[in-house]
């Protein structure tokens, strides 16, 4: 949406998503374990994203084997692409195991995605502290990788009342760098329900925190606000009352 | 109980700050030794190795706990002792 050059890549072999959520779920011939494996070539995996010009999704595999995935492999397929792609996007499987430490291992910027609930805080930490060793950057010893912290389904309310954690506490927990707050908000399940990223939902809440989250990763600097929950107008309330 | 807590929030509904203080003794444990719960089972052998070499214990009759606190952890360990009885039942075998 801001023009550059993005391929989206799903590592959740045997449980792939991706293309769901995205709408392309009709589209894929090839997947990436095919590109890894020498059946097909990756332009002939890559699949077009029909609402945006400069965005790619690449499939995972949805019968085969994690182990399928090698390191080498998904190194060549990333090597390829970054000829192509200004941005390399690897959306892990949730989890440590070999998924996840492949769409990691490569990486030079992290986004972890939390909601404030104590399993996922606690599991966000032990990925940062995967991210900070069991990277390419970390085991060669070049720097680290560059992490930021997405938390999701964040409820003002239930936070003022003392029934959520609040923004800074999990910030406090887990020490890094903020790069967004999604409010819990209805329209993230109607996206997901079309096959239409909710970014493009313009007028929910839901959608600016990610823009504003898109904002601050390409390197704008922007002040971190947290969008009003949506309360339906009393026009709505009427309406629905007489539904 | 004064007339105002009728007006208070139960306290249950502040539940968040009880998610946020376990999160910080958890993490802090994780984070300084990620392989603790490792070192108990190899613990307990050695132990029993120990005292096996002055008295006849069996495998079960070790048991090791952990607490983990804020400011100190408590690691328990009850060693069972067999009886007169039993001890001399097992001579006899």
């Amino acid at each position: 949406m801001r023009g550059h050059k993005t391929v989206v890549i799903d590592f959740d072999v045997g449980l792939r998503n991706l293309d769901v959520i995205m709408g392309c779920e009709r589209r894929v011939v090839f997947d990436f374990i095919n590109v890894i494996q020498g059946e097909a070539r990756l332009n002939q995996a890559l699949i077009k994203d029909r609402r945006l010009d400069n965005l790619s999704i690449l499939a995972a595999s949805q019968t085969r084997d994690k182990d399928a995935l090698t390191r080498e492999g998904v190194e060549k397929v990333l090597d390829e692409l970054s000829g192509q792609y200004e941005y390399i996007i690897c959306d892990s499987p949730a989890g440590i195991e070999w998924g996840a430490h492949l769409a990691m291992y490569f990486a030079d910027e992290a986004i972890v995605v939390t909601n404030p609930e104590v399993s996922s805080v606690r599991d966000s930490d032990r990925v940062l502290g995967l991210l900070s060793s069991k990277t390419r950057r970390a085991e060669k010893g070049d720097g680290t990788v560059k992490s930021h912290l997405l938390l999701t389904r964040y409820d003002e309310n239930r936070a003022a009342k003392g029934e959520m954690m609040k923004i800074e506490d999990v910030e406090e927990i887990l020490s890094i760098p903020l790069l967004g707050i999604i409010p819990e908000s209805p329209a993230v399940l109607r996206a997901s329900n079309v096959g239409a990223p909710v970014i493009f939902e313009e007028r929910s809440n839901a959608a600016k925190a990610y823009s504003d989250a898109v904002s601050r990763l390409v390197g704008e600097q922007l002040e971190m606000r947290i969008q009003p929950a949506e309360r339906p107008s009393l026009f709505q309330r009427l309406l629905r009352r007489t539904a | 109980m004064s007339m105002f807590s009728f007006f208070r929030r139960p306290s249950q509904t502040r539940s968040a700050e009880t998610a946020r203080d376990r999160l910080q003794i958890l993490l802090a444990h994780e984070r300084t030794g990620r392989a603790t719960p490792d070192v108990l089972p190899l613990l307990q052998r050695e132990i029993i190795e120990v005292i096996e070499r002055h008295m006849k214990v069996g495998g079960d009759s070790v048991d090791i706990k952990i607490e983990r606190g804020d400011d100190l952890s408590m690691l328990e360990i009850n060693i069972e002792l067999p009886g007169a009885t039993t001890l001399a039942g097992s001579a006899s075998t």
